[in-house]
């Protein structure tokens, strides 16, 4: 399975139709404790670029923005209860969503791992 | 570029993440992070660089009463060895800084806030020209808070101990005249201490060397001093909140309130007389969304009542606290109200500040 990465500091991977999307270490370093993760439902459905969800750490929020367009499928939803999960695995037990994708070229616009770790270098 | 602090290489060192503030290059946290500091300066203590701060010393015939012209404390009556927080106020009764002001025997010494100290030094020049006033740039400024703090300070200045809360004294620390304050802006007991500038490093990395002290940033002195309910200059108040509005009322003493002779009496005194149409308050959120500066806040109808000036998550108190200005029909603790966060209303309550217990040596 590859795993995508932006230049917003999100991961994205892909298995058939359904992408699980979350924030890099990288970003969950920079943004410090977290303290509140707002998500959006599932059901809803968003365009590439949209805004789709904040994280919150003790001096700031970041907006959480779609790498591509898509359907949300399920919220990670242990992260209201548990916001410090991003700091602990933001690549794995903290992802934030799992989405149906309306168009898989979208993903030819995303990083690979490569490119995203000369990014953060 | 950035004004670098004579600490700028020891925040390196420790892995600060630099910022720019007020214009100057200033640590937001360490590796240990916002909330780590926050927690270790409440627990045991926290050493801040606050050398961008603006330090000024005021001499003079009467200077004191000369003061007195600028600000609404009484200035006149404080003893030797005694500070006091006041705020210059405009002639439209707002408050154009907030500063610390001591009586240094035969001198005042006043610390100000970092972006306000060239507007704060050409004011005191134009209006009391027969002032003579020197910008201590010379100094550095760094704040040891937290209940260790007299643990680890008195041991190499025993003279810290006998300082009480808001007492002031010159002495030696580790080689060094330094003027030592018992107060600072965490809502805990502790020093600020004025450095020369060339020893500053060293004395830092000794005092760093206690188990109980580690290095803290911008951010933990934020939230910090939003859980014990001080006002930040620039959020909370500026030139267009009174200090009766920001219930500061403690800090115009009974003299002052008689006499005025102070810029903006009229409205202040005004204010004292008949209460301010609007009141600073502690906010609490019901859930777990920080309402930060600049939300909204609204009745129970959701008609917008007030503003949030400051806002975030307080890791002592363990959740989102916010402070902010609402009508004074629903200043009173207790009152429901509304926070607009991204469109929707969350609930949260009027509370009485300080949010944390202050933790003073009186």
């Amino acid at each position: 399975m590859t795993i995508y990465f932006t230049d917003d500091h999100e991961w994205i991977s892909l298995e058939g139709d359904i992408a699980t999307l979350g924030v890099t270490k990288h970003a969950a370093e920079q943004l410090g404790d977290v303290v509140f993760v707002e998500l959006q439902d599932a059901g809803d459905t968003f365009d590439k670029g949209d805004a789709i969800g904040v994280v919150e750490s003790v001096k700031a929020a970041s907006d959480i923005y779609a790498p591509v367009s898509g359907e949300i499928v399920e919220a990670n939803a242990k992260l209201s209860d548990e916001p410090a999960l991003i700091n602990q695995s933001p690549e794995s037990d903290a992802w934030l969503y799992k989405i149906k994708i309306s168009d898989k070229s979208q993903f030819d616009d995303l990083l690979n791992a490569d490119a995203y770790q000369a990014l953060i270098a | 570029m950035a004004a670098k602090t004579p600490l700028y290489d020891l925040h390196i060192e420790l892995g600060g993440k630099m910022v720019e503030f007020a214009g100057w290059d200033m640590p937001v946290g360490y590796p240990l992070g916002t909330m780590g500091e926050h927690n270790h300066c409440r627990e045991k203590a926290a050493l801040f660089d606050v050398s961008h701060m603006g330090q000024v010393e005021l001499r003079g015939e009467n200077v004191a009463k000369q003061l007195e012209a600028l600000v609404p404390a009484n200035i006149d009556g404080l003893p030797l060895g005694k500070a006091r927080y006041t705020f210059f106020t405009n002639p439209a009764g707002g408050i154009m800084d907030d500063l610390i002001v001591s009586n240094a025997g035969d001198h005042l010494f006043l610390v100000v806030n970092a972006s306000m100290r060239e507007q704060d030094i050409n004011h005191l020049r134009q209006n009391l020209p027969r002032v003579e006033l020197t910008e201590r740039n010379d100094l550095a400024l760094i704040a040891i808070q937290g209940p260790a703090a007299e643990s680890i300070v008195s041991a190499h200045c025993p003279a810290a101990a006998e300082l009480k809360f808001m007492e002031t004294t010159v002495a030696d620390l580790l080689g060094a005249e330094c003027r030592i304050s018992r107060l600072g802006y965490t809502g805990e007991d502790g020093y600020e201490i004025s450095i020369p500038a060339d020893k500053a490093d060293a004395i830092a990395r000794t005092l760093l060397e206690h188990p109980d002290l580690e290095a803290a940033g911008l951010g933990a002195r934020d939230s910090l001093r939003l859980e014990a309910g001080l006002c930040l200059y620039g959020n909370d108040i500026d030139n267009d909140t009174s200090p009766i509005e920001a219930k500061l009322i403690w800090a115009i003493q009974k003299r002052r309130r008689e006499e005025g002779g102070f810029p903006g009496a009229d409205r202040i005194l005004a204010e004292i007389a008949n209460g301010p149409s609007r009141n600073l308050v502690g906010i609490l959120p019901e859930g777990r969304a920080p309402a930060r500066r600049d939300v909204e806040v609204t009745d129970s109808d959701g008609n917008v009542i007030g503003i949030v000036t400051s806002g975030g998550f307080g890791p002592t108190i363990g959740r989102p606290i916010s402070i902010g200005y609402v009508n004074a029909e629903h200043a009173n603790a207790g009152t429901k109200i509304g926070l607009l966060i991204r469109g929707k209303i969350n609930p949260a309550e009027v509370v009485t500040l300080p949010f944390v217990k202050q933790n003073y040596k009186r």
